[in-house]
């Protein structure tokens, strides 16, 4: 029941008052209204999460396993990752103190955030990325600073400009390869050398390595492990990607104990333990589920080397994305912005792509194609993209 | 054979209906290689042939009727299971035919249009064969998934978001 005479000021903070809600929203309205979409603008792989990961859930809510855990997740899931991590990508990182559980890489992204900048502090956020990167920083107080990359260096981070862009308030870089909305991996000399910026300016580096597995032409290398990295990085990553969990929300930060700890502090008070029912699948996933995650690594190049080729012939430049399941096209030459393009693309072809533009700086003039969709759709979607293309580069676009 | 031949053997064995230029991309190939090797798969019997899974029960068509045939052999001297084996599989209503380990020996797939062709089939034909021993039939009621693909109808909607982060 309604009472009178009261007025309410509505007050937000500030904070959440500078951050726009994230790009993608509006566009997702626009495509969800459509029917008979191809949609390539997922975030997520097209595989439901492997079976023996989902029946480890319902045998845990079976058993009756529906207590909290341990803040910093469950010590068998912690010593899994642990393993995990050495066996995988030759990491170091004791299940006992540096290894945090969280509710999907996400979390862990505010997580890392919200434990080292402090206002007015300066993150170098490497772009085009993930859109939470740049609101988060804002959200904890800091100032988001873009380092812009290009299909010209391949999307990788070009160590000189890294340095420009460096200042005395400069607390913190935010990687991520592969990299969203790009498909980018580092070749391991750039990496040496953006490492030694960090170093030399003794930066804290915050990695988020979701898409770690999904490197498809080299083995991953994971920042880390390079000399001099592993006490400044915090390393974000998790099972939406490789093991086809997304829905379920579980992910994990790993870093010595001194940024763990202050981690762990957030996320007790404001999370208090990752999803139960889901901690036990992630356990299965590490346990078991590799070989399934192998066969999805494999189906995921092949779709890779076919979209890319195909985007080509389509009349769009391409680089070759060396990871993830994005492929990230130039649209420069049809004359449009990447939202006309994306936007004109899903009224006249009905196909969905994410424009490069909402991905921050350097995403303008490329649209974000996920292929993670059946054979089927992306022979079909390119088909369209090229009809599409065809028309912007001929000029035949009044007469229609 | 090389690693090309075995990942364009693991494509084909799934997803069978891909063109040659789709393959090509796939594996990073020119098509006309591509299409090379597959007919050199195929010549060499690598490739035994391409095939559509069906779910008659949806068709007009009576559904055929199917049974597993556990029989039980005494191999001939010098060529063991083979003989009785080669009697049996040059059966056209032979759908598939396996040499277990176990309690029995050979394990029969039939397909015929009822349940007494199968019937007549067993009786007149495998049981007569000098070589077997007993014979045990049993009828499949209910196919769920048959050569990793399942044949019951799932709600194959895709519960992803058209577009998301």
């Amino acid at each position: 029941m309604k009472t009178a005479n009261t007025t309410h000021q509505p007050k937000l903070s500030q904070a959440v008052n500078s951050i726009e809600p994230s790009g993608i929203r509006r566009f997702f309205d626009l495509a969800a209204s459509m029917d008979n979409i191809i949609s390539l603008g997922v975030g997520e792989p097209d595989y439901s999460t492997p079976w023996n990961v989902r029946e480890a859930s319902i045998h845990s809510l079976e058993r009756g396993l529906t207590a909290y855990t341990a803040n910093a997740g469950l010590p068998e899931l912690r010593k899994s990752i642990s393993r995990y991590l050495l066996e995988r990508f030759q990491l170091e990182y004791d299940a006992g103190n540096e290894v945090v559980v969280t509710v999907g890489a996400s979390e862990g992204i505010d997580l890392a955030l919200r434990s080292i900048v402090d206002p007015g502090d300066e993150v170098l956020v490497v772009e085009p990325c993930f859109v939470s990167y740049a609101p988060l920083v804002s959200l904890a107080g800091g100032t988001p600073v873009s380092v812009p990359t290009s299909i010209e260096a391949d999307f990788m981070v070009e160590p000189d400009l890294l340095a420009e862009k460096v200042t005395d308030k400069t607390k913190a870089v935010m990687l991520s390869f592969p990299n969203n909305p790009t498909g980018a991996v580092m070749d391991n000399e750039t990496m040496q050398r953006v490492a030694e910026v960090c170093i030399d300016h003794d930066l804290i580096v915050i990695s988020d390595e979701i898409y770690a597995e999904l490197s498809y032409d080299c083995d991953h290398q994971s920042v880390p492990i390079l000399p001099g990295m592993h006490e400044r990085t915090i390393l974000i990553s998790g099972f939406s990607k490789s093991f086809a969990m997304t829905g379920w929300r579980i992910g994990y930060v790993c870093a010595p104990p001194i940024y763990t700890e202050a981690m762990l502090k957030i996320h007790q008070y404001g999370m208090m333990c990752a999803s139960t029912m889901a901690q036990y699948a992630a356990l299965e996933a590490l346990e078991n589920g590799k070989d399934v995650m192998e066969e999805m690594i494999i189906s995921y190049r092949q779709r890779r080397n076919y979209f890319v080729e195909s985007l080509k012939e389509s009349g769009l430049e391409c680089h070759t994305p060396g990871g993830a399941f994005y492929a990230f096209p130039s649209i420069k030459k049809t004359g449009l912005t990447s939202a006309e393009f994306a936007e004109k693309l899903l009224i006249e072809e009905r196909v969905a792509v994410v424009p490069g533009s909402v991905f921050g700086e350097g995403g303008e003039g490329h649209v974000r194609c996920s292929y993670a969709a059946s054979m089927a759709q992306l022979e079909e979607a390119t088909e369209r993209i090229g009809r599409f293309v065809a028309k912007y580069l001929s000029g035949d676009v009044e007469s229609r | 054979m090389d690693e090309k031949d075995v990942e364009l053997l693991s494509i084909v064995e799934e997803q069978g209906r891909l063109s040659e230029d789709q393959l090509a991309k796939m594996i990073a190939l020119p098509a006309d290689e591509v299409t090379k090797r597959l007919r050199c798969l195929e010549k060499d019997n690598v490739i035994l042939g391409y095939s559509a899974l069906v779910d008659w029960s949806k068709t007009e068509k009576a559904e055929p009727v199917t049974a597993a045939i556990d029989v039980k052999v005494t191999p001939t001297r010098g060529r063991g299971f083979d003989e009785v084996a080669e009697r049996i599989y040059r059966y056209h209503e032979v759908k598939a035919l396996y040499l277990m380990s176990g309690t029995y020996d050979l394990s029969v797939v039939i397909e015929g249009e009822s349940m007494s062709e199968i019937a007549r089939f067993v009786s007149e034909k495998l049981s007569t064969l000098e070589s077997v021993i007993s014979t045990t039939t049993h009828f499949q009621l209910k196919r769920y998934k048959h050569d990793g693909f399942i044949f019951v109808d799932e709600d194959d909607q895709d519960p992803r978001m058209v577009v998301s982060p």
